[in-house]
C-alpha cells in the first residue's frame, strides 16, 4: 500500500512539474500536432480506403510517444543535473520506484496530447469521434500510458552513462512511430521489421487502442501491452541495480 | 574591411565550431544524419499507405525539408548559446560592425543544412531505391545550398526572436512544424487549402522543393531558374528581416537593460 502511495504521489509531483515545463508541458504537446496534422491531410488528399479516424488515432498515439520519448531518456539524468540525485539514490525505496513515476508523468502528458489530437482532427478536419467500445478505449489507453511509462523508465535507466541521453531519447521518437503501426500497417514494412515491432509495447497499445475504437477484440493487444511494459519495468529494475552497483564502485555517480 | 572580413570568417567559423562544445559526434550523427532518414522513411511509407504520390516525393521534400533542424536551431543557439555562456553582452558591446558579426554566423549554418540536406538525399535514395539522374545530381546540390541559404535567413529572425524568448527550442519545433506542413514537402501544394498554398509562397523550402523534384524529373536548371531566383528572395527577405530584428532588439536590450533577462 505505501508503494501505491509512494508513486502516486511522486506521480502527482512529477506530473506538476512537467506542466509547467515549456518544453514538455507544452513544446511536447504542440510538436506532434504538426506531425500529426501534416499526416491528416496527406491521408485525405490520399486515395487510401484507410479512414481519417484510423489516421487520427494513430497520429494521437504518436503525440503519446513524443511525450515519453523525447524526455524520458534524460529523466535520471535531469536528476544529476538538479544535484537531486544522490539525494534520491540513498532514499531507503529502491530507486526504480522513485523514477518511475517521472516517465509516469511523461506518458501521462500522453493522454494530452492524445485527446489535443483527436479534438483538433475533429475541429479540424471534421473526423466523427465515434468510439465503439469506450470502456474498452479507455481501458486500452491507461493500459497504454502504463506500458509507455515502464518503457521510458526502460530508456531513463539504461541512458544515463551517455551524457546526450537526450539524442538517444529523441533518436526513437520517429522508428518508434514507423514501425510500430501508428500510420503504416505493418504488413506494409519489410518481414525482417515486424519482429522488432513485436517486442515494442507500442504495438500493442496502438492496436488496443484502434481495435477497441474501430470495433474489434482490443483484449488480447491489450495484455500484451501491459505484459511487455511490466517486462520493461523488471528489466529496467536490473539495470538500475547494475547501474547504481558500478556508479557507487567507481564514484561516479555525479558524474556528467 | 580587411577586419570586416576576418570577423565574417573567423568570428563566423569559431562561433559554429563552439557548437561542437555540446554538438559532439554523438549529437550530430543521430540528429543531423540518421533522423532526416528516419522522417523520408516515416512520410515514404505514410504516403504508400495513403495512397498519395511517390517515394521520390517524399524523399526530395523531406531531405531538404530537413535542413530546418540545423539551420533554425543553430541560428537560435547563435544568441541563447552565447548568452547560456554569459559571452552575449561581451559580444554585443564589442565595437565590431554587426553585418559581419551576424551574417559570418550564418555561413557554416547554409553550410552544414545544404550538407545534411545532401546527405539525406542520397542516402535516403539508396534506402528507398530511388533513381536520380547523374545530370541531375549537380543541379541538386546547387538547390540544396539555396535552400540552406534561404532557411537560414529564417533562422536570423529566430535568432532575433530568442533574443526575447527564452524556450527558443520550442519556437524552433513550432517553426519546424510550419514548415513540414506548408512547403509542400508532404503535401502536394494544390490539395490544401489556398489561404495555406499562398502561404507557402513566402515559406523558404517551398520553391527549392519544387525545382528539386522537377529535376529530378528530368528538368534542367535552366527550367528551373525562376523557382530558384523566388527562393533566394525568400531568403534575403527573411535575412534582412532577421537583421534588422537583431539590431532592434540589441537597441531595445541595451535601453531597457533586458539583454540577460530572457
Amino acid at each position: 500500500m505505501s508503494v501505491l502511495r509512494l508513486v502516486a504521489v511522486a506521480w502527482y509531483l512529477q506530473f506538476k512539474m512537467i506542466m509547467r515545463s515549456p518544453f514538455d508541458g507544452f513544446g511536447n504537446v504542440l510538436y506532434p500536432l504538426f506531425f500529426a496534422t501534416t499526416a491528416l491531410l496527406v491521408f485525405r488528399a490520399g486515395a487510401s480506403p484507410r479512414t481519417l479516424l484510423y489516421a487520427a488515432l494513430g497520429a494521437a498515439v504518436m503525440g503519446m510517444w513524443s511525450a515519453v520519448s523525447t524526455s524520458a531518456g534524460s529523466a535520471m539524468q535531469r536528476e544529476r543535473w538538479w544535484g537531486t540525485l544522490e539525494l534520491l539514490v540513498v532514499a531507503p525505496r529502491h530507486f526504480s520506484l522513485i523514477m518511475l513515476p517521472a516517465t509516469l508523468g511523461l506518458a501521462t502528458v500522453g493522454v494530452y496530447n492524445l485527446a489535443a489530437t483527436l479534438l483538433w482532427g475533429h475541429f479540424v478536419f471534421g473526423i466523427p469521434l465515434t468510439i465503439t467500445h469506450p470502456l474498452l478505449f479507455a481501458l486500452s489507453v491507461v493500459g497504454t500510458v502504463l506500458a509507455f511509462g515502464g518503457l521510458g523508465l526502460l530508456f531513463a535507466v539504461s541512458f544515463v552513462r551517455f551524457r546526450a541521453a537526450w539524442v538517444l531519447g529523441n533518436f526513437f521518437e520517429y522508428p518508434v512511430w514507423l514501425i510500430c503501426g501508428f500510420l503504416v500497417p505493418l504488413a506494409l514494412l519489410p518481414g525482417w521489421v515486424r519482429p522488432i515491432s513485436w517486442v515494442l509495447a507500442p504495438t500493442w497499445g496502438m492496436s488496443a487502442i484502434r481495435e477497441s475504437a474501430l470495433g474489434g477484440r482490443p483484449l488480447p493487444d491489450l495484455l500484451l501491452c501491459l505484459g511487455l511494459g511490466l517486462s520493461y519495468v523488471g528489466v529496467a529494475v536490473l539495470v538500475t541495480n547494475r547501474v547504481l552497483y558500478d556508479a557507487r564502485g567507481r564514484g561516479t555517480l555525479s558524474l556528467t | 574591411m580587411i577586419v570586416s572580413a576576418r570577423i565574417f570568417l573567423v568570428g563566423g567559423l569559431t562561433s559554429f565550431r563552439a557548437l561542437f562544445y555540446w554538438l559532439t559526434p554523438w549529437i550530430y550523427v543521430p540528429t543531423m544524419l540518421i533522423a532526416p532518414i528516419f522522417q523520408i522513411l516515416l512520410f515514404a511509407y505514410i504516403g504508400r499507405s495513403a495512397g498519395l504520390e511517390s517515394d521520390e516525393f517524399f524523399l526530395i521534400g523531406n531531405a531538404l525539408q530537413y535542413a530546418a533542424i540545423p539551420c533554425l536551431f543553430a541560428m537560435a543557439q547563435m544568441v541563447g548559446g552565447e548568452r547560456y555562456q554569459n559571452t552575449l553582452s561581451a559580444i554585443l558591446v564589442s565595437p565590431a560592425p554587426r553585418i559581419p558579426l551576424f551574417f559570418g554566423r550564418s555561413l557554416p549554418v547554409v553550410l552544414n543544412g545544404a550538407f545534411v540536406s545532401a546527405f539525406s538525399l542520397l542516402v535516403g535514395a539508396l534506402v528507398l531505391g530511388v533513381h536520380l539522374p547523374a545530370s541531375s545530381l549537380a543541379p541538386l546540390a546547387l538547390v540544396v545550398l539555396i535552400a540552406g541559404f534561404s532557411c537560414t535567413g529564417l533562422g536570423l529572425v529566430n535568432a532575433a526572436a530568442s533574443l526575447r524568448i527564452r524556450e527558443n527550442a520550442v519556437l524552433s519545433n513550432v517553426i519546424f512544424g510550419f514548415l513540414l506542413i506548408f512547403t509542400g514537402a508532404n503535401v502536394p501544394l494544390d490539395t490544401l487549402p489556398s489561404w495555406m498554398s499562398t502561404t507557402a509562397q513566402g515559406l523558404p523550402f517551398t520553391h527549392a522543393i519544387k525545382a528539386a523534384r522537377e529535376l529530378a524529373a528530368g528538368a534542367s536548371l535552366a527550367d528551373v531558374r525562376g523557382l530558384l531566383a523566388a527562393e533566394l528572395l525568400v531568403g534575403a527577405i527573411y535575412g534582412i528581416a532577421g537583421y534588422l530584428l537583431l539590431r532592434w532588439f540589441e537597441v531595445q536590450s541595451r535601453r531597457y537593460a533586458t539583454l540577460e533577462r530572457s
